[in-house]
């Protein structure tokens, strides 16, 4: 009985977690004029109006590049960190592991004031690189963590036989440290690129003006009314960030099987 | 090929001495063996020579030349790792070809080595597949391969035949020493099973909590330990109390409280030297248990009663009771095994036990 109600609880908090969801996607392919019930007819008209609007495609545009951007930056600075933390013993290991990790522990807002009042201090102006930056540092984390876990659980011994073998450090870390490496590098770069794609807070205070990601263009576009298009483009955000690391998962597992240490 | 010298060598780790200060020399070609109990300081001393520990103090040579600021891929080795450390996601040819890489040999000449180096290890149809399609037994056959492909000047071994099982063991053990006798590579092999080393090496150096106790041909170590522990490490020995007596010009005279007056030829006493308390070492196979009553030429006899027995197929072992000492014995069964609590005569030749001074324990 006591199991029962725990279920059913437990079923409720996810309708009550997933329902919202399921309906936007629902009303997504709502013939109907306006962005609610009554369904009056399934259509893709407006995923039709999502793609010829300038506005969203510019916003995608900038995600897709912010996104890209961030999730190479991150990788490169997080596996070369990993590198160094887990590898080498760098004086003060434990702090600077705290360090990089830290932005995950914080407030998106006070992280994101924080860079704000930094950049301010510096004088410098809001830009893409800014918005860059900001993405990179709370992205970073999510890399460290995923790659350090893999690096700890790669033997020390495959990289000491390829030194043994003659080739040298830069060589044996691309011809066996990388590649033992690569799912949690790979799963690492989807993590940076959908946590940048989803990103509004921190972009909303780094933006410069003019400039739109798709959640701050949803953001901006809810405040003057809602459109069904929001349904529609909130599908295919849904789609992205769910599908991406679902795939990318998918997609690191066999390379694992494949390597399998 | 190389000979390798180790000159006053330490390693501390903090405040740690694993290996006290050692000097060492491999003869080109030989097979020499660290024997030693868990945390003695063998796989230090390895990691030394190969690179991949800097020494605190001393000198190493390979070749007659100082390595100590030569990095490891500029030394030439072959080393063979405890888990064979194979490159998971290369093919085996990928594997054994990978040294040959960085040394700038050919296509045509990398797939003629590895095609020859398969052969070596009696492994010629694995090239394509990877490491885990294969047993234990055959990954350590390649990583042999891998090791010997790129004719270092010398090869390590940390206890590769460890992670075998007992069978397996000792098969790779004699392939092992024919494919080194039949390149005739200098090689430093890290055990802590005894009969792999008396079984494999030119010469054994056994050591204990990071020093050197002995070293010496493998009968040398066997018959002659210069040490307790020595004794007590290789095989089974029984220990005793002894008086060394008269000194004579061949033999010497040692009495005993369980087998009274013993003769041993000096040479089996080589660090006696006059007159006092002494220790007897005897091996347990020369501990001869026969039915009571009966004598064995030219050994002491004493009564005796058996008090466990450890049967073990061919062989057996006894724990017997000697006057106030436990002794054990080991036997070739040549019917029945004695049965415990039987009155035997037990038999120690002088010859063949070895005279220790007592400090040397
Ligand atoms: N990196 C290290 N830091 C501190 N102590 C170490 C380190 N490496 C080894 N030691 C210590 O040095 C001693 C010798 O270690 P070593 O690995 O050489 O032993 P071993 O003879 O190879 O033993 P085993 O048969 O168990 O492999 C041990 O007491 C070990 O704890
Ligand atoms: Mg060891």
């Amino acid at each position: 009985m006591g199991w029962f109600l725990v279920r059913g609880w437990a079923f409720l908090v996810y309708l009550f977690m997933f329902l919202p969801v399921a309906v936007v996607v629902l009303l997504s392919f709502n013939a109907s004029q306006f962005g609610s019930f009554p369904m009056t007819g399934v259509s893709l008209r407006w995923f039709a109006e999502l793609f010829s609007n300038e506005a969203i495609l510019r916003a995608f545009r900038t995600s897709f590049i912010l996104g890209l951007c961030t999730a190479m930056i991150s990788t490169v600075l997080g596996v070369l960190a990993s590198m160094a933390l887990v590898r080498y013993k760098v004086p003060g290991r434990a702090v600077i592991s705290m360090l990089l990790i830290a932005p995950i522990l914080i407030p998106e807002v006070v992280l994101a004031v924080a860079l704000l009042l930094f950049l301010n201090f510096l004088s410098l102006n809001k830009s893409f690189g800014m918005l860059l930056m900001g993405h990179v540092v709370f992205t970073l984390p999510f890399v460290v963590l995923v790659v350090q876990a893999r690096l700890v659980a790669i033997k020390r011994e495959y990289e000491e036989a390829a030194l043994s073998l003659g080739a040298n450090p830069v060589q044996t870390f691309f011809q066996i440290t990388l590649p033992l490496m690569a799912p949690a590098i790979f799963a690492g770069m989807l993590f940076a690129f959908t946590i940048s794609f989803d990103d509004i807070t921190g972009t909303l205070f780094w933006k410069p003006g003019g400039v739109e990601t798709v959640p701050t263009q949803i953001f901006a576009m809810l405040r003057n009314s809602i459109s069904p298009e929001i349904n529609a483009l909130g599908t295919v955000m849904i789609l992205l960030t769910v599908g991406l690391p679902l795939l990318g998962a998918a997609i690191a597992r066999r390379m694992a099987g494949k390597i399998n240490t | 090929m190389g000979t390798v010298t180790l000159e006053n060598v330490s390693k501390r780790f903090g405040g740690f001495t694993a290996v006290h200060p050692t000097s060492l020399h491999i003869p080109e070609g030989s097979f020499l063996t660290l024997l030693g109990p868990s945390g003695c300081g063998k796989t230090t001393t390895l990691r030394m020579i190969a690179g991949l520990l800097d020494p605190s103090d001393g000198e190493i040579f390979i070749k007659g030349k100082s390595v100590n600021n030569l990095p490891i891929y500029k030394r030439n080795l072959g080393i063979v790792f405890q888990n064979y450390a194979l490159f998971p996601h290369k093919t085996i040819f990928e594997n054994i070809a990978f040294g040959l890489k960085y040394r700038g040999v050919s296509k045509q000449e990398t797939a003629r080595r590895v095609r020859d180096v398969l052969d070596l290890v009696q492994l010629p149809h694995v090239a394509d597949r990877y490491p885990k399609a294969l047993s234990g037994g055959q990954q350590q056959r390649i990583a042999l391969a891998r090791a010997i492909v790129i004719e270092p000047d010398v090869l390590l071994l940390d206890e590769p035949l460890s992670a075998l099982d007992a069978n397996l063991r000792e098969d790779m053990r004699v392939e092992l020493k024919r494919i080194q006798h039949q390149i005739g590579i200098t090689t430093v092999f890290v055990t802590h099973d005894q009969s792999e080393a008396l079984a494999m090496s030119d010469e054994i150096v056994v050591m204990s909590a990071g020093r050197i106790e002995q070293q010496g041909q493998p009968e040398a170590v066997y018959n002659t330990p210069a040490t307790e522990f020595v004794a007590r490490f290789l095989g089974a020995s029984n220990v005793l109390p002894a008086t060394t007596q008269v000194m004579a010009a061949e033999d010497i005279q040692v009495e005993t409280n369980h087998f009274g007056r013993l003769v041993l030829p000096r040479k089996r006493a080589p660090q006696i030297e006059g007159e006092g308390r002494s220790q007897l070492i005897v091996r347990a196979e020369k501990v001869h248990v026969e039915p009571a009553g009966q004598t064995m030429d030219g050994a002491i006899s004493v009564p005796g009663r058996i008090e466990a027995v450890d049967y073990q197929g061919q062989a057996v072992r006894y724990f017997v009771r000697v006057g106030d000492t436990q002794l054990q014995a080991l036997n070739m069964i040549k019917e029945h095994p004695f049965e415990e609590g039987a009155e035997v005569s037990v038999n120690v030749r002088g010859w063949d036990c070895t005279l220790l001074p007592e400090a040397a324990a």
